[in-house]
């Protein structure tokens, strides 16, 4: 069935050591805040109560492990058998993405051990997007296990098991497309809540779902892309790019939609002034509108679209576009009033720091150790 | 992508996007509750004594603020997990003349304005946040709080409040002195910060009188002698009477401000300048829900797509297992 | 030193130690050390020459006066007699008529430039003044002469310091204080009603000892005395902190002690010492507030005999030492760390030069696969 295999060779090099250095300091700041609670560690305020572990944790967190998603709805929805081969490593990406944007919830979450109220029923509040995000998030996470359960089935050759699953996998691959299609547009609905704390520019209101998910497909496909680069220079894999050409132009039609919708909201609501105002906003949308189009401009061209650096690159200005537009709209430009403030603390990076350490030594040991890549070429 | 399919997923997502608009705005704003009690603050009358926020810690045993510099009276700053009501001052320049926005200064209050159609309630995914069907009064409730703290951000004053300097915190906000356990309204009495004002500038009672109380006022001008009740607008403990030194600007806030809200204030300056956000009448939760409601109406669109979704992932799978 | 004090014991027949308490307890209400009570003992046990005084009567009830008898250090109205030379004074002066009058321009002709005016009273200015003369000259003649030598003038009460009582409207007589028919000349202004004794007393004997008055405030109250609102130092404050009133009098926390505000009690905007050295020297709290009264505002211009008795005063707090929040302070907003920038930078940096390596290497392999 697959041709991945398990990379092999030594767990403990040099990358590893230092992720394990940076996610044991960051452990030491997690313990810090669960004995002396949040305050002793982050800067959340009465005002940001949301700082970075919200953000980028889990907004941008959960965009950034999009790449399952995005390949799950090309691969079974439009039919685009051909990249198969990628969708091991992305789903794991996903799936170490996905649950550490859970384990990044609940260190957020002040009051931790009451955690399970919100699988109860009676305390639900169907009118909450906090509810769909967390029971969608939860979910998504099982189903991301369940997808990539073969690879580990296959290791441990369990066959019988794994022929069973796979006769029921596409329930699976269904729920793992329309789970993330319903969250991830549910956090761009969290900012309508939030009224007129986010500036003008990011709130668009009705418009927010929209936008949230075709930027987090876009980091999804973009994610892919880098993944794949990165894994190809790190493990010495065959060059993907042909594949990686076409996610591309997937990613152009994307932007250029979301790019329509997105000038056209500023553009009907009269909304134009604030974009040239020279104000802090004003250069942060426009760094946030150049990193959307620099992508646009570089991948317009089927030439530009197979040469494998300015797909990379396309692909990491991509992500830190969709990432600040997370940033400038939770956190950069939120404005809950005068005299609130809100800048990260050390402690609050490192515990970030760490977790994403602990999601990139997980991702090169299970590589490893799991049949996830592909060591002949395909395309 | 060829042009065709970028044609086609860019009309979706406009027509998608069209589509959320237009129904999106299906529930309108939360009306009054039936038997909604506030209070009526008037910045006015305020004389900065802080009676209410000392009665408010007193009440609802909040610990003072210690900010370990001295300080020998509890001088918060601000809301916070400590404190639930605080009174601040706008000055300007000279900061001698009351209630002038020139040079002048005046008092405002700080607690929660017990919205019509409260954000917080409309946000919170445990229902810890609720409405009471009767007063009005949006009361927390820890035992169903999981801390993700979306009230705070949801609420446009900024009023639900966590403990950030326990490990094992809790959200705190104003509950109208109606909290179990002391449920000072359910046994007829009113809330400490209105019992106790000297000058009657938190009146406590109905919305609706306290809606014709402000009204009232509105009529008055700078010179005319009025009588202000104090403690309860239905059974006034007692009144004084004051000249008005300022006019009142023209304006209930919380008469519609994001759907009102039951504790109305009233000044001589304008409420920007007091603090208050950039509201508009419509109410965030209701666009909100709307959103959410449009979308997710008895999950019939998900349920509708996962159908969809299961028919068309299982014949391409099928396809690509039978390639292989 | 020694020889002045006995001479001082056998001219005012008080021990020297009684005396010492004395100059002491005098040199406390100004707030002065006490090497600075020795300087004043000294400068009233060997005057110079003791100055002269002289004392006008306008429209009052003599409350200052009586309230100068009733001071209960020992011996007081003798050690004044004794201290300065009292020349003139309508309720003391054991002679009367025309030949006190003389006296009184005699002395005032003779000690012009050193002699200390005091006014107590009103001064009607209304039809030329008539309504108050005494020996057949107004009240405003009177003052006036009586100023144009004085080296020092004191307005004692309330009525001296801008009419009292009967400035207040109508006002048939036109009644002001000494400043008003005084332009140009400091009127150090003793208010209350009655004043406290011991503020004039303070004010008299920092002229004496010093040659100069004490500091004044912006209605030329001295500073040592009025500088602070009663509401400050009232021994009731924490009630009005922590909102406990008195509603009524006689009610249940009318007993107990509550602040008196909502019965209109004057002091959050009223300026003086009283809470601090309260009044006629019986001690335990003897002075309106401290005996279930509200205060009324006597020594506040446009508070006393002019707002009704029982309104809300107008808390004047706002005003430093006080402190409120603003509208933009907050609690716990921490600002931006260095290390944190630096923290958050490199995190950032990161996540760039992880893909500028990437591509350095992408670009490797592409023209190895070319050649």
């Amino acid at each position: 069935m697959s041709h991945a295999k398990p990379l092999g060779g030594s767990i403990f090099t040099p990358a590893f050591m230092l992720c394990l250095v940076l996610f044991v300091i960051g452990m030491y700041f997690l313990g810090v805040r669960f004995t002396d609670g949040m305050g002793a560690v982050a800067n959340i305020n009465g005002g940001f109560p949301w700082g970075i572990w919200v953000v980028y944790d889990v907004v941008i967190g959960t965009a950034l492990a999009c790449g399952g998603y995005a390949l799950a709805i090309t691969i079974y929805v439009f039919n685009k058998g051909q990249y198969h081969p990628l969708m091991r490593a992305a789903l794991l990406a996903s799936l170490l993405g996905y649950a550490l944007g859970g384990v990044g919830a609940f260190i957020d979450m002040g009051r931790y051990w009451q955690f399970y109220n919100l699988l109860l029923p009676w305390h639900m509040n169907f009118n909450a997007v906090m509810l769909e995000v967390g029971l969608c998030v939860t979910t998504y996470i099982l189903v991301l296990v369940i997808e990539f359960a073969p690879a580990f089935l296959e290791r441990i050759g369990a066959h019988g098991v794994l022929k069973i699953l796979n006769k029921m996998l596409f329930i699976f691959i269904a729920l793992g497309i329309l789970l993330p299609t319903m969250h991830q547009s549910s956090l761009g609905s969290f900012l309508i809540a939030m009224g007129y704390k986010v500036a003008p520019l990011w709130q668009t209101v009705h418009f927010q779902p929209l936008l949230a998910l075709l930027t987090a497909l876009t980091m999804g496909f973009s994610i892919v892309i880098f993944e794949a680069s990165a894994s190809q220079v790190a493990f010495d894999l065959p060059d993907e790019t042909s594949l990686l050409s076409k996610i591309g132009k997937i990613i152009v039609g994307l932007l250029l939609v979301y790019l329509v919708v997105r000038f056209g909201e500023i553009i009907l609501n009269g909304k134009v002034g604030y974009i040239f105002a020279g104000d802090k906003n004003s250069l942060l949308f426009l760094l946030e509108t150049l990193l959307f189009i620099f992508p646009v401009v570089a991948l317009l061209s089927q030439k530009m679209r197979q040469n494998s650096r300015v797909l990379l690159w396309a692909a990491v200005s991509m992500l830190f576009a969709g990432s600040l537009y997370r940033f400038n709209a939770f956190l950069f430009t939120y404005d809950p009033g005068p005299g609130y403030s809100y800048f990260p603390s050390v402690g609050e990076v490192m515990v970030t720091v760490g977790i994403v350490a602990f999601e990139i030594m997980a991702y090169m040991v299970m590589v490893k150790m799991l049949p996830v890549l592909h060591k002949e070429a395909h395309a | 992508m060829d042009r065709r399919t970028f044609l086609k997923t860019a009309g979706a997502g406009v027509a998608g996007a069209a589509c959320i608009s237009t129904v999106a705005d299906a529930r309108p704003n939360l009306e009054p509750a039936p038997e909604a009690v506030g209070m009526l603050y008037d910045s006015t009358l305020c004389v900065g004594c802080k009676a209410c926020v000392t009665a408010c810690k007193e009440v609802n045993d909040m610990t003072p603020v210690d900010r370990g510099d001295g300080h020998i009276y509890d001088s918060a700053l601000d809301l916070s997990g400590d404190t639930l009501n605080v009174i601040k001052v706008y000055s300007d320049g000279t900061a001698a003349v009351k209630d002038s926005e020139e040079n002048g200064f005046a008092f405002e209050k700080r607690s929660c304005m017990h919205c019509v159609d409260p954000g917080c309630v409309s946000v919170c995914p445990v229902t810890a946040m609720r409405r009471d069907p009767l007063t009005g009064i949006v009361t927390h409730h820890p035992d169903a709080c999981i801390g993700c703290r979306t009230c705070m951000v949801g609420c446009p004053y900024n009023v639900p409040q966590f403990e950030y300097d326990n490990a094992f915190g809790r959200i705190h906000k104003c509950q109208m002195c109606n909290q179990e356990g002391l449920e000072r309204i359910n046994k007829g009495g009113m809330t400490a910060c209105a019992e106790v004002c000297p000058t009657g500038a938190t009146l406590f009672g109905p919305r609706s009188m306290l809606m014709e109380e402000a009204k009232r006022r509105m009529e008055l001008k700078s010179g005319d002698n009025y009588n202000f009740p104090r403690g309860d607008i239905s059974k006034p403990e007692s009144y004084h009477e004051k000249e008005l030194e300022a006019d009142y600007q023209n304006h209930i806030w919380g008469e519609k401000e994001a759907g009102g809200t039951n504790v109305l204030h009233i000044s001589a300056i304008a409420f920007d300048k007091l603090g208050m956000p950039p509201l508009e009448d419509r109410s965030y939760a209701s666009v909100s829900e709307g959103v959410q409601h449009t979308l997710y109406k008895y999950m019939a669109l998900p349920a509708a797509a996962m159908a969809g979704l299961t028919y068309v992932v299982k014949r391409n799978k099928d396809n690509h297992d039978g390639e292989e | 030193m020694q020889g002045d004090f006995d001479a001082l014991e056998k001219r005012l027949g008080i021990s020297r130690r009684d005396f010492l308490k004395y100059c002491t307890g005098i040199a406390a209400t100004l707030g002065l050390s006490t090497s600075e009570a020795i300087a004043m003992a000294e400068a009233v046990a060997k005057p110079k020459k003791r100055p002269v005084v002289i004392w006008l009567h306008g429209q009052e009830c003599t409350g200052p006066t009586e309230t100068m008898l009733r001071s209960e250090h020992p011996t007081l109205e003798r050690l004044i007699l004794e201290m300065v030379s009292l020349e003139y004074h309508q309720t003391l002066d054991a002679g009367a008529g025309h030949q006190v009058e003389h006296l009184k321009e005699l002395s005032m002709k003779e000690n012009a430039g050193k002699y200390l005016l005091v006014v107590e009273g009103s001064i009607p200015t209304r039809d030329g003044g008539v309504y108050c003369k005494i020996a057949g000259k107004t009240m405003l003649a009177h003052t006036v002469e009586a100023a144009e030598n004085a080296a020092a003038i004191i307005a004692f009460g309330s009525c001296a310091s801008w009419g009292g009582v009967q400035s207040s409207g109508p006002n048939p007589t036109g009644a002001v204080g000494a400043q008003a028919v005084l332009p140009g000349k400091t009127v150090v202004n003793i208010p209350g009603c009655p004043p406290n004794p011991y503020n004039f007393l303070a004010t008299v004997m920092h002229f004496l000892t010093f040659g100069t008055l004490p500091e004044l405030d912006s209605q030329n109250r001295p500073k040592f005395a009025y500088g602070r609102l009663i509401h400050e130092n009232c021994e009731r404050r924490p009630h009005f902190d922590a909102g406990r009133f008195a509603k009524e009098f006689g009610d249940e926390g009318h007993k107990k002690g509550y602040c008196l505000y909502k019965l209109g009690c004057k002091g959050p905007e009223t300026y003086s010492n009283c809470p601090a050295v309260e009044f006629n020297d019986v001690g335990g709290g003897t002075w309106p507030v401290g005996v279930g009264h509200p205060c009324f505002g006597c020594t506040e211009q446009g508070v006393g005999f002019t707002k009704p008795l029982f309104s809300l005063a107008e808390v004047q707090t706002h005003t430093p030492p006080n402190a409120f929040p603003s509208i933009a302070q907050r609690e716990d907003t921490p600002g931006m760390s260095a290390g944190a920038a630096a923290v958050a930078g490199a995190a950032v940096g990161a996540a760039v030069g992880a893909a500028a390596v990437v591509s350095t290497r992408l670009g490797k392999s592409d023209s190895d696969s070319e050649t």
